[in-house]
């Protein structure tokens, strides 16, 4: 399986609610990143959680956020950022989104 | 107080000192309910037998820091063996005859402009195998949720204040990889030996709140 999102991609994190076993923190619902790695991949765990197979395996992502980008009143510094390991069925392209 | 009370008096000692609860005085959780009745269950039906579960609970309390803070001493004296456990800690981990088990790992680097630290906000996922048991402050809500929130704040509470134009990388390890900090190598530690530069490297600074303790 081929990974949709290169190394240095802007990717956001779907604004999604879904109820059920998700491994999608709220903080990044919403928020763009950019992929700092492809981990490979990895049974859906959102399946894996009700005895189900999680096949198709996901490819799972490296995805980095400005911190300041996740919470509006941040104090720390401008250059501090938030790694995070996404699962592919929750980005979106956002190649076209300003930096 | 003590001056005036000069125990001359009758003194029965009946004081209601409260007694510190011992295990069985609170009910039991849904989910330890739950576990022992599945190893109960596992050990009747002959799956696996007492003693089969009584040594995985000893291996599991036997895992300690040490093996991180030897992989770690390895990486700062030799160069090309952090490369090779930036790139793959389980395999970096068998080089060096430790058994970091099954689950993907991966190390990141303390470099001189960005501090990592490591969470799990979902749970309280942790490299156990190399790391130990995770302290009880990791796993607490608080810890969670404030070290993405204000990751300066939780640091300077462990003593470890991070400059300004140092970048503080916080890792959320959502999925199914464990995080482990290879801390800088202290100033002042060029003349220890390999042993000794792992006497330097702590349980917390390989999860980020601290810095490795200092040479001497």
């Amino acid at each position: 399986m081929s990974a949709r999102f290169a190394v240095g991609a802007r990717v956001s994190v779907r604004a999604a609610f879904p109820p059920g076993h998700v491994r999608t923190p709220f903080f990044i619902r919403g928020k763009t990143g950019v992929v700092t790695a492809i981990l490979g991949p990895y049974h859906n765990p959102e399946e894996l959680a009700y005895g189900r197979s999680g096949e198709p395996a996901l490819p799972l992502y490296r995805v980095s956020f400005h911190t300041a980008d996740l919470w509006r009143d941040y104090d720390g510094s401008t250059k501090d950022s938030t790694v995070v390991d996404v699962y592919e069925n929750w980005l979106d392209d956002a190649s076209g989104e300003k930096n | 107080m003590a001056e005036d009370h000069t125990h001359d008096h009758p003194h029965d000692h009946k004081h209601p000192h409260p007694f510190q609860p011992d295990l069985e005085d609170k009910p039991l959780t849904h989910y330890q309910a739950m576990t022992e009745a599945v190893g109960e269950l596992l050990i009747e039906k002959g799956v696996i037998t007492g003693d089969e579960l009584r040594a995985m609970l000893e291996l599991i309390d036997s895992k300690s820091p040490a093996a991180g803070a030897q992989m770690v001493a390895r990486a700062w004296v030799d160069p090309a063996f952090k490369e090779r456990m930036l790139d793959d800690v389980l395999a970096a981990a068998e080089e060096l005859g430790i058994d970091a088990g099954g689950i993907p790992i991966r190390a990141v680097e303390n470099t001189p402009g960005v501090h990592n630290v490591i969470v799990c906000t979902l749970c309280s996922c942790y490299p156990r195998q190399l790391i130990g048991l995770p302290p009880d402050w990791y796993k607490a809500r608080s810890y969670r949720s404030r070290t993405v929130r204000e990751p300066r704040k939780v640091l300077a509470e462990f003593g470890t204040v991070i400059p300004e134009d140092v970048e503080v990388r916080v890792h959320d390890s959502t999925a199914d990889l464990r995080y482990m900090v290879i801390p800088e190598r202290p100033a002042g530690s060029e003349d220890l030996d390999e042993a000794a530069l792992a006497g330097l490297v702590t349980r917390d600074c390989m999860i980020g709140v601290t810095l490795a303790k200092a040479a001497g």
